[in-house]
C-alpha cells in the first residue's frame, strides 16, 4: 500500500523513568495526552507495522563496527537493556516484521547502503516511544538506527536521502506502514547539564521541520549544532529522515521546554504524506 | 585506545545480563580481558562515576552503567560534577560539561 503515517516524538528516558519526580505535572500530563493522541492517529491510519527511526545509544553497535544506518529484520526483539526500575518500563519481547523488513531493505539499498541486523536490543530510544504508541507491544516493529552518537556521523543530506529511500520502499509494498522519528532537539543528556534546553534554537528548527524546508534543515553543521544544541542535537537526523519520508508539511502538536527534568524539549508532531 | 577499551567493557556489561550476574565479585576476571590503565581499573572497581565521566566515557554508556549500579538520577548528576571538581575537565569525547556545574531543574535544586 504505502506510507500511511509519518511523525516525530521525543524519547528521553526521563519521560518514563522520572515521571514521578516532575513538579509541573500539568504540563507533563499534556505531553502524555499528546502522545496518546499520536497513538490514536497511528491506529486510525490502519498501520500494520511501525518503523521506528531511532538514535542508537550503544545498546547494539559500538565503534568496532558502527553503521551509519541499520534496519532490523529480526523475528522479535527484546528491551529495554536498561534497568527496568530506572526506566520505568518492564523488560519484554517486541514482535518484528522480518519479511516486510527484508523487502524494504532490498528496496532501500537501491540508493542507500543500509546495514541490517536480525538481533537488536532496544534501549530507551525505542522503548519510550513504544511505551506510549504500542503499550501492549502487539504491532510489529521495524527498528531503524541512525548513528548520532559516535562521530564521524552521517551527513544531514544523507539522512534526507535515507528518508526518501524509506518512503520509496514503503510505497512499493502492499502493507500499510507508519513511521516515526524519535530523538531530541537541543539537549545535553547524560551530562551534568541534563535539563539544559535551548528553546529558541528548538523553535527555529521545528519551524524549518514543520515547513519541511529541506534547504534550511540541511543547512545545520555539526559544529554549530554541538555549540548551540549540545551533543544531543545530533539526533535531529531522525527528525529530518521522518520529514524527508513524508515530503509534506508538519503539524506541531506539542512542544514544551517546561519539563527540563525530562532533559529535552518534549515534542510530538506529524507530517502530511505528500 | 585505552578509552576505547574502557568503553567497550562497559558497553558489553550494560547489554549482557550474563556479565551483569555477580559483576562485583567477578570484576577482576572480567576486566582482565581488556587493556586498561591503572586509573581506569581503579575507577571501575570503585564504581567511580565522576572519574569515568572525566576520562571521557560516552555519556549514554555511563548513564546506563550508573542505572545498573542503582544510582539515583540526581546523585548521578552530582557524581559527574564532583568528578570535574576533583579531576578537572572531561578529557575526551563529546559529553563535556558546558553549564558551569549548575543544575537545570527545579526538582534537583529543591532537593
Amino acid at each position: 500500500m504505502s506510507l500511511v503515517y509519518s511523525g516525530v516524538l521525543s524519547h528521553a528516558p526521563g519521560i518514563t523513568g522520572r515521571a514521578h519526580l516532575v513538579e509541573n505535572t500539568e504540563k507533563r500530563d499534556e505531553f502524555y495526552t499528546a502522545l496518546e493522541n499520536q497513538k490514536s492517529e497511528i491506529m486510525d491510519s490502519g498501520a500494520e507495522a511501525i518503523i521506528v527511526i531511532a538514535a542508537e545509544h550503544f545498546a547494539n553497535f559500538f565503534m568496532n563496527n558502527m553503521p551509519a544506518y541499520c534496519i532490523g529484520i529480526g523475528d522479535s526483539y527484546e528491551g529495554p537493556i536498561e534497568d527496568p526500575k530506572w526506566l520505568g518500563i518492564e523488560k519484554t519481547k517486541i514482535p518484528g516484521a522480518p519479511d516486510l523488513a527484508k523487502r524494504l531493505t532490498k528496496n532501500i539499498m537501491q540508493t542507500v547502503d543500509v546495514a541490517y541486523s536480525e538481533e537488536w536490543k532496544f534501549d530507551h530510544g525505542i522503548m519510550v516511544p513504544l511505551n506510549f504508541l504500542t503499550p501492549k507491544y502487539d504491532l510489529p516493529i521495524i527498528p531503524v538506527n541512525i548513528n548520532c552518537q559516535g562521530p564521524p556521523l552521517t551527513p544531514l543530506h544523507r539522512a534526507w536521502a535515507f528518508g526518501e529511500a524509506l518512503r520509496r520502499a514503503c510505497d512499493e509494498v502492499p502493507e500499510k506502514i507508519a513511521l516515526v522519528g524519535t530523538g531530541g532537539i537541543s539537549h545535553w543528556p547524560a551530562t551534568p547539564d541534563s535539563g539544559k534546553i535551548n528553546e529558541p534554537w528548538d523553535r527555529e528548527f521545528l519551524g524549518h521541520l514543520m515547513r519541511n524546508d529541506k534547504d534550511a534543515l540541511l543547512g545545520y553543521s555539526d559544529e554549530d549544532t554541538y555549540n548551540d544544541a549540545g551533543q544531543g542535537g545530533f539526533e535531529i537526523r531522525t527528525f529530518i529522515t521522518a520529514a524527508a519520508a513524508a515530503q509534506g508539511q508538519g503539524d506541531l502538536q506539542f512542544y514544551t521546554a517546561e519539563i527540563p527534568i525530562f532533559a529535552v524539549g518534549c515534542t510530538v508532531a506529524r507530517f502530511s504524506i505528500e | 585506545m585505552s578509552l576505547y577499551n574502557l568503553q567497550k567493557f562497559l558497553y558489553e556489561l550494560n547489554r549482557n545480563e550474563s556479565i551483569q550476574e555477580n559483576y562485583s565479585e567477578n570484576i577482576d576476571s572480567l576486566i582482565a580481558k581488556y587493556s586498561l590503565t591503572d586509573e581506569e581499573i581503579n575507577a571501575l572497581k570503585e564504581g567511580d562515576i565522576g572519574l569515568l565521566y572525566v576520562l571521557g566515557v560516552n555519556g549514554q554508556i555511563l548513564m546506563h552503567y550508573a542505572a545498573l549500579l542503582g544510582i539515583e538520577w540526581f546523585d548521578y548528576l552530582e557524581m559527574m560534577r564532583e568528578g570535574i571538581r576533583v579531576h578537572g575537565p572531561v578529557r575526551d569525547g563529546v559529553y563535556a560539561m558546558t553549564g558551569g556545574g549548575e543544575s537545570f531543574t527545579n526538582e534537583e535544586k529543591e532537593r
